[in-house]
């Protein structure tokens, strides 16, 4: 039984192939834009989540800012408005349990590291000995910034993987000296470390990552500038505890930096990860409500298609009834043509969404990726359209009086 | 009897200023492998007699027994059940439906009747033969000529063995030469198979090929 229904749906709706197409327009617009958003929607949350995630999700950020938004581009912060080494330690030793390393960075002054005749352009950024832990750097070899190195304020050096190359070629870097040009003079560096050169996402992280920098120790570099202490840091807390964590840094800070300007803020990877997706769902939720109108629309053509049919085969559906079709036979009939319409339309869509899906996947550069159950759904949802706004126009066929049906002209 | 009506009584309007009584107090009993033939002009209820027949309408009052089913006591759905088993309808326009092949058609009542395809198919095709469209099976109706058109229908009617073939104008929309064809294919299947046929005509020619004659008139028989 089923399978005639649906092969009388497929001669009907290949007996008005146009009118068929045109019916399934909206079906096809819904759901390829459903599929469409659903899989770019997923592209980039997952990009933006990796990206967050390589920051690392147990994560805060502490920095001063202005207490009144206003004030942040009108006064300049002075030397004792920064956070001290001493309330920093204070704090660490408060959370010691809670923290598992703070990451103190100082800008050094870059300028451009020469050897021989080759050169490259570099930043120098002062790091303590977490600093490695709390962003996720990779050695190649060698060993990180460490507490001597920081104790004995030493002209030591991390270099990327890509500056170590650019300098010293092939041979070993390890115990050679970097020297790198700036306005005031040359500052020499003895390589200990080598870190993987990668792209560090650096939404958030304390001033420069780039990979063409390196690393010394942070005491070297608030010598070098004069500096007494830190506009920001980064903690690292332990993985589910962040929130705890950051209520009871905000506190801490709350009660002991005291300033008439400035404020110790924290933020967390969650809470960016949080407004972010935030963001994205509501992008997802306009166009998702644009497809749905669509859809609507979609539905109620191929309810307006099948009254038209119904209102065609009048005559048809008489002969049937007089042949023996109950109500359910003709019903099923009709339902089962509705279903066949917006399903053909969904499987349309969804192959137009996936097209759409890959051409923007290449524009914006993040890969989409589109799975099962969300294929399956769509097929489903496209079905269950044709079902509902189907099952009126065939209710209405299958309680036609065959009397008034067969007389019908 | 095969076949027996019993005062059947059908009006329309009820209850209102328009209140029209098309079918008076009409009985009628028919025997298994009768070939009788209704007649009548238009307007005398004739039609509204078939309906009755064929189980598409039921009576307001009177009884009407189908092979022994009690037909005005059936709801809609009951009505679709005895009809597919026990009536076999011939239409003056063939009502074959579209698109769909002759062997099709005339499984259809098979389809609906539950029967397994491969049966289904089987018997299509033996039917096709019996009124000569064997050759044809797999034409769609409007590659069919009027007479070709009736003979599936026949085919179809005969699908599911009914109790009755019931025929309405069966030649009225044939030359008379293709409607002859088609009058001695009734004729034949009343004679051969021994089925029984009522067939609702305005022609006299034709109702004279008949057993017997019930001639309709102002909504009553007139004969028997």
């Amino acid at each position: 039984m089923l399978l005639e229904n649906l092969g009388l749906a497929i001669e009907s709706l290949r007996a008005n192939k146009m009118r068929s197409i045109l019916t399934m327009l909206g079906i096809i617009i819904g759901i390829a834009s459903v599929t469409a958003i659903i899989s770019i929607g997923n592209a980039l949350s997952s990009q933006v989540t990796s990206e967050m995630g390589s920051f690392g999700a147990t994560n805060i950020y502490v920095m001063l800012q202005a207490k009144n938004p206003e004030n942040e581009t009108v006064y300049q912060m002075q030397d004792n408005d920064l956070l001290s080494e001493e309330l920093i330690t204070n704090f660490q030793q408060t959370f010691s349990d809670r923290v598992k390393g703070i990451a103190l960075s100082q800008q050094g002054e870059g300028g451009t590291a020469k050897e021989g005749r080759k050169s490259s352009t570099v930043s120098v950024l002062g790091v303590n000995s977490q600093f490695g832990i709390v962003n996720n750097i990779k050695l190649v070899k060698g060993r990180f910034i460490n507490e001597k190195d920081n104790a004995g304020r030493k002209n030591v050096g991390v270099v990327s993987e890509k500056l170590s190359s650019k300098l010293f070629g092939r041979s070993d870097p390890l115990g050679r000296e970097a020297k790198v040009y700036t306005k005031q003079g040359v500052a020499t560096y003895t390589v200990v470390g080598v870190y993987k050169s990668e792209e560090s996402p650096s939404m958030l992280s304390t001033g420069s990552t780039e990979s063409t920098a390196i690393y010394i120790p942070v005491s070297t570099a608030n010598l070098a500038a004069g500096a007494q202490g830190y506009s920001n840091f980064t903690v690292m807390g332990l993985d589910g505890k962040v929130q705890q964590l950051k209520e009871s840094m905000d506190s801490f800070f709350a009660s002991s930096y005291k300033n008439d300007i400035w404020e110790a803020n924290s933020m967390t990877m969650e809470s960016q990860l949080k407004s972010m997706m935030n963001m994205l769902g509501s992008v997802s939720m306009a166009i998702g409500a644009i497809a749905g109108i669509s859809l609507l629309v979609g539905g109620v053509g191929v309810m307006n298609i099948m009254m038209v049919s119904v209102t065609e085969r009048t005559r048809e559906i008489g002969a049937r009834k007089a042949l023996g079709a109950k109500k359910f036979h003709i019903r099923s009939q009709f339902v089962i043509e509705a279903m066949l319409l917006s399903l053909a339309g969904g499987l349309i869509g969804i192959v137009l969404g996936v097209i759409i899906s890959s051409v923007a996947s290449v524009l914006l550069g993040a890969k989409a990726s589109l799975d099962l159950p969300v294929i399956a759904a769509c097929v489903i949802f496209s079905m269950a359209i044709g079902v509902f706004f189907g099952y009126y126009p065939a209710s209405k066929a299958s309680s036609l009086d065959p009397i008034e049906a067969l007389r019908y002209e | 009897m095969l076949l027996e009506l019993k005062n059947i009584v059908k009006k329309y309007y009820i209850g209102t200023e328009n209140e029209l009584e098309i079918l008076k107090n009409v009985s009628l009993s028919v025997r298994k492998g009768e070939f009788v033939a209704i007649v009548g002009p238009s307007g005398s209820g004739k039609s509204t007699f078939m309906n009755m027949i064929g189980a598409l309408d039921k009576p307001t009052s009177g009884e009407y027994f189908l092979n022994g089913n009690p037909v005005h006591k059936m709801d809609d759905d009951e009505l679709s059940e005895i009809r597919n088993r026990e009536i076999g309808f011939v239409f003056q326009n063939f009502n074959l439906i579209p698109r769909s092949s002759a062997l099709k058609n005339v499984a259809l009542p098979m389809l609906y009747a539950g029967i397994s395809k491969s049966k289904r198919m089987a018997r299509a095709k033996d039917l096709l033969g019996l009124v000569g469209m064997g050759e044809r099976a797999g034409h769609q109706p409007n590659e069919l000529s009027g007479g070709q058109k009736q003979r599936v229908a026949i085919a179809r009617a005969l699908a599911n063995d009914p109790a009755i073939l019931l025929a309405d104008e069966p030649t009225g929309a044939l030359d008379s030469k293709t409607g002859d064809m088609i009058m001695e294919l009734f004729l034949k299947i009343n004679r051969e198979e021994g089925k029984t046929i009522v067939l609702i005509t305005h022609s006299e020619k034709l109702a004279s090929q008949s057993g017997r004659v019930v001639a309709v008139s102002d909504g009553k028989i007139t004969n028997q």
